[in-house]
């Protein structure tokens, strides 16, 4: 069990800000910090990795502490064993992608796991080439990586995939989900994507100016509860043309649009850009086989 | 023509640089990463001498070192030093004079870093000194090189800080750019000349090659 309660006046763009937060996560949970930018989700990360001094707080790990600024405890960032992946992946140039991981190892750690950690995220035949002549993509399956090495307890993500187009970002996604379950982590990270949130975390806090406004399982913060859908999708609207009495909407989920006709009625408070669901229940869905 | 004068000036040069590249990266690292009040004054400190006449730092240099006086006194008597009027103190001297040419590329270095890189190596829980050798250092080799350079090329360019503390003594303190003056002085036009000349093809060919290593024109040539 992790607990994290902090406090801390933060700078924000209008003004100052109070940033006031208590999250509980249990053990191998994915839980997803939501929010818009300047909320102060990246606040909460770097607090919790030891980068930036609450002002007030707590921070305990399966009952080691962390932080306490009643007991005036607070452990530097090399104490905390945390794997940390950074929005700008972060990389040392200097190194190549193996020698990256072969750093984050500890004294007389077993070299075995930077081994190991290549073969999952695929980086085998690039292992040798310095992070400049590597892809975005490719940058953030080693920062990945880069994290693991230590098998810390807890991994942090900050917007990782936020820079990737959504082809790259569903396969990134697997590779953390894949990492998450194969070191039974415990994983944090921000997304402000819904559609990454519905699809990676058990657990969502929305985070809006320093509060948690929500908080619960994804589809439940992100839908309204009178829909009782038995499938559903979440995705942006990119269209919307009118077709005599009926809209007609286009949808992007994950990277396939889907059309969808609507009443005037139902789109009136939408406009492109909005995120939405897509559910169905009345008829059943047809399965076909692909490829 | 004597080469003492250009052989001194070369040897002045390299230990000053020597001396310089140990004692900066650690003030530049600190001028880069402090939040401390008095970070202002340790700037404006070494930057002075790129405002400063090298004569008014040489003529305090001149009283403080003298052995009439308190500091100079204690260096003689304590550590057998005579800094005035010998190579040890244009040594000190030249390394306060060309202290900004060192510290600021390595500073401007260290800043240019994006800090997630620093702040990578402390989660993967390396030490601030380890992060420093393995981490930043290597990644900032361009700025130590420039730093490098900038400070040898200057301390090459040296008159008015040696002339004061180090006066014109031959094989002592007689460095190149002081022989210039006293050839022409004494109407040598011509060894005044091969002097120049040699000062300047040498300054040029140096900064040439920090221009070309850092603008990666050189790099076909190890890779």
């Amino acid at each position: 069990m992790i607990h994290i309660a902090l406090q801390k006046k933060l700078i924000a763009a209008n003004g100052e800000m109070l940033l006031d937060i208590d999250i509980s996560i249990e053990q191998g949970k994915v839980v997803t910090l939501y929010g818009d930018s300047g909320a102060g989700k990246t606040s909460i990360l770097r607090m919790i990795a030891g980068l930036l001094q609450a002002d007030k707080g707590s921070i305990t790990i399966d009952k080691h502490i962390w932080l306490d600024t009643d007991q005036r405890i607070c452990l530097k960032p090399q104490q905390r064993k945390i794997g940390f992946v950074f929005q700008e992946y972060a990389l040392f140039p200097n190194m190549t992608v193996k020698e990256n991981l072969l750093f984050a190892l500890e004294k007389g750690q077993d070299k075995h796991i930077v081994e190991e950690l290549i073969d999952i995220v695929e980086l085998g035949n690039l292992q040798h080439r310095k992070p400049e002549y590597l892809s975005g993509g490719q940058k953030q399956r080693v920062a990945l990586a880069r994290a693991m090495v230590r098998k810390p307890k807890i991994l942090m993500l900050d917007e990782p995939l936020s820079a990737l187009d959504s082809k790259m970002r569903a396969k990134l996604q697997d590779y953390i989900l894949r990492i998450h379950k194969q070191y039974n982590l415990t994983t944090l990270l921000i997304s402000h994507e819904i559609g990454e949130v519905i699809k990676m975390s058990d657990t969502v806090y929305v985070i809006d100016h320093g509060r948690i406004s929500k908080q619960g399982n994804p589809i439940d913060v992100f839908t309204t509860k009178h829909i009782s859908g038995k499938f559903q999708f979440s995705g942006e609207i990119v269209q919307i043309i009118k077709e005599d009495v009926i809209y007609i909407v286009t949808i992007l989920i994950g990277t396939n649009f889907v059309k969808i006709i609507a009443q005037e009625s139902e789109i009136e408070t939408m406009t492109i850009g909005d995120n939405v669901i897509v559910a169905s229940k009345a008829f059943n869905p047809l399965l076909q086989k692909i490829n | 023509m004597d080469w003492e004068p250009l052989v001194l000036t070369f040897k002045l040069a390299v230990v000053t640089t020597i001396v310089l590249f140990f004692i900066s990266i650690p003030i530049a690292y600190w001028l880069a990463y402090t939040t401390s009040r008095i970070k202002p004054v340790l700037e404006t400190l070494v930057s002075m001498p790129l405002v400063l006449p090298p004569t008014v730092l040489g003529f305090y240099l001149l009283v403080a070192f003298s052995p009439a006086n308190t500091i100079g006194s204690w260096l003689n008597h304590h550590l057998g030093l005579q800094l005035i009027f010998s190579f040890e103190g244009l040594v000190v001297a030249s390394v306060l004079y060309s202290l900004p040419f060192m510290v600021h590329p390595i500073q401007a270095g260290f800043s240019n870093l994006p800090p997630t890189i620093a702040e990578a190596s402390y989660v993967l829980g390396k030490s601030k000194i380890t992060t420093l050798f393995k981490v930043l250092l290597p990644n900032i080799k361009p700025s130590l090189l420039t730093g490098v350079v900038l400070a040898f090329a200057h301390t090459i360019g040296e008159f008015g800080v040696v002339l004061m503390i180090g006066g014109n003594i031959p094989g002592k303190t007689k460095v190149a750019s002081i022989a210039i003056y006293d050839e022409v002085e004494a109407l040598n036009y011509s060894t005044a000349n091969w002097y120049s000349f040699i000062l300047f093809i040498s300054t040029f060919s140096i900064l040439l090659l920090v221009y070309l290593i850092n603008g990666g024109h050189l790099k076909r040539f190890w890779k």
